[in-house]
């Protein structure tokens, strides 16, 4: 007795074949693939900041003393009263808000591009900085701390979930998340008007992209910051942009300690 | 009646294979943290501070006519808490999940209630919005997709409500789209707010909260209608160029009235260049500067 399947079942199988398993590798036998062929998501391009939160910290300057929403320590309080932002311009220090882990609180574009394909490049306009994302068995150089720190980065892949979206006209979203992990950070600022963050700061942040109803691409980065000498507890903020279609804005500024 | 065993075993392989792929669990008690826009949720934000709204001429007048005292009457003591309040409170949340008791599949994600704002339960089934025209409440109407990791949920049918907590209000147009991604024990939500009557476009709000075990419970005390004395017959307002808290953004912090005012040019980094030579860095924090931490100055 022979049976017959239908070519809507053998559709269903093949489709859902790939959904429970998607190796990262290039497939039996093959290479594996580098970080930058297996991207889940595509981050390479401009992107805007969108700030329509803590507008008055980072669209203008804040005041001397306002603290509001940081868990700081009582020793990280005494260290932000001192804050002289002509001081560090006399230090040549006026980078000191533009390090890793508030760079991407600045109102400012992003250009991801890949250096090569194991690492990830981010270019920041505001402040003319650039982080460099390290995929694999990178080792860090030796040397001081730096103002960007030393970079980790992994993919998150995303697997599939078990019902289908019942409401087909829902875009879609990303299919996993760039985890990004930083230490090796020389002191700075979290906040412009001189809330520390100290060498022993580490950063950890996740990159999401999502599509909006309207089209919209939005980058969601959140953001946490480990300071047990500065922080209470974890600091965690979330920036997100705005995708852009080529490099309109992109104006590379140099870094201000009072602007 | 003959049936056909490999389209049984097929059927087995697809019913064994998803759930192994399961949707992330979103349920547990999440904390709020508000180390961002703190002021905002806590205490509220500045009477006049609308900066990073992209409002149109409809929504600045809206909120520059609201008087806080319209809370003291006791037809909107509880009002204007929509669904969008969960972007922009203070309050952890509770979310759990409703099962089909027979096949146990999620039919809705349930986001508990808090004092003023009303439960939102996520439909998950495939059930359509109401129509345009069906009533409005505070908590409308949602409906969720996965995809990834990230449930999306979409809510219509709102009565006005809060956008800021300053008199920036929602209409009943306005619909809001959030995003769920949980990364470990934090949740990040990411939501959208569009209104056609009150915005030239999106708004776009992200917060984080931490899974925690402290227990949130499915809902907030609830809002209790007082009489705070307010005159019958008459909703506080103020007319067109009267509102007396117009510049006090300005007298806090500097900030140029044009920015403190909104559009959407105030939510990206080209509107900097704009009021740079019109901002003036004030000498000191005088108020709301944050709560010292425990034994610190």
């Amino acid at each position: 007795m022979r049976y017959r399947i239908s070519n809507g079942l053998l559709t269903l199988i093949a489709v859902a074949l790939p959904l429970v398993a998607q190796p990262p590798g290039g497939g039996r036998g093959g290479p594996p693939q580098t970080p930058k062929a297996a991207a889940p998501i595509d981050l390479t391009g401009y992107w805007v900041s969108v700030v329509d939160e803590d507008w008055r910290f980072r669209m203008v300057m804040p005041p001397a003393g306002d603290y509001n929403g940081v868990p700081m320590t009582a020793e990280a309080v005494k260290v932000a009263n001192t804050w002289d932002p002509a001081k560090d311009e006399a230090a040549g220090d006026v980078c000191k808000a533009f390090g890793a882990p508030a760079l991407l609180r600045q109102p400012e574009h992003l250009h991801f591009t890949w250096q090569d394909d194991r690492t990830l490049r981010l270019d920041t306009d505001a402040g003319t900085q650039t982080r460099l994302f390290h995929f694999g068995d990178w080792k860090a150089p030796a040397g001081p701390p730096t103002l960007q720190g030393d970079s980790v980065a992994q993919w998150e892949i995303t697997r599939q979930p078990g019902n289908p979206p019942p409401d087909a006209s829902a875009p879609p979203q990303g299919k996993g998340t760039l985890k990004v992990s930083t230490s090796h950070l020389k002191a700075g600022y979290l906040r412009k008007n001189g809330v520390p963050y100290s060498e022993n700061a580490a950063l950890t942040e996740y990159y999401d992209m999502i599509k909006e109803r309207n089209g919209d691409l939005m980058l969601v980065v959140l953001i946490v910051v480990n300071d047990p000498q500065y922080l209470r507890e974890p600091f965690i903020i979330t920036s997100h942009f705005k995708k852009q279609a080529g490099d309109d804005g992109w104006k590379p500024t140099p870094c201000s300690a009072k602007w | 009646m003959t049936r056909n065993p490999i389209g049984r075993y097929v059927a087995m392989f697809l019913c064994l294979g998803f759930p192994a792929l399961a949707q992330i669990d979103l349920s547990g008690s999440w904390a709020s943290k508000n180390h961002e826009d703190q002021l905002e949720r806590g205490a509220g934000p500045n009477p006049d501070d609308f900066a990073g709204i992209p409002f149109n001429e409809s929504g600045r007048a809206k909120a520059l006519s609201y008087s806080q005292s319209q809370i003291s009457m006791p037809e909107r003591i509880c009002a204007f808490y929509s669904q969008w309040h969960m972007m922009i409170g203070t309050f952890g949340v509770k979310i759990w999940n409703e099962t089909d008791p027979v096949t146990g599949k999620t039919v809705a994600w349930v986001i508990g209630a808090w004092e003023d704002r009303a439960q939102m339960t996520v439909w998950m089934d495939g059930r359509p919005h109401p129509s345009k025209n069906a009533p409005h409440s505070q908590a409308g109407f949602t409906t969720g997709t996965w995809d990834g990791n990230v449930l999306t949920t979409y809510t219509t049918h709102m009565l006005t409500g809060y956008l800021r907590r300053n008199g920036a209000m929602t209409s009943d147009q306005a619909t809001i789209t959030i995003h769920f991604i949980r990364h470990g024990d934090m949740l990040t939500a990411a939501a959208q707010l569009d209104d056609p009557i009150y915005l030239t476009e999106p708004y776009y709000i992200t917060r984080t909260f931490v899974n925690t075990t402290a227990l949130m419970n499915t809902g907030g005390p609830p809002c209790i209608i007082g009489d705070e004395g307010v005159p019958e017959s008459s909703v506080p307002h103020y007319l067109p160029g009267k509102n007396p808290f117009l510049d006090e953004t300005t007298k806090l912090y500097g900030i140029p009235r044009e920015a403190a005012l909104g559009g959407p040019e105030t939510m990206y980094p080209a509107f900097r260049e704009k009021i740079k030579d019109k901002f003036v860095m004030p000498p000191k924090c005088s108020k709301n500067c944050g709560t010292p931490p425990p034994g610190g100055n």
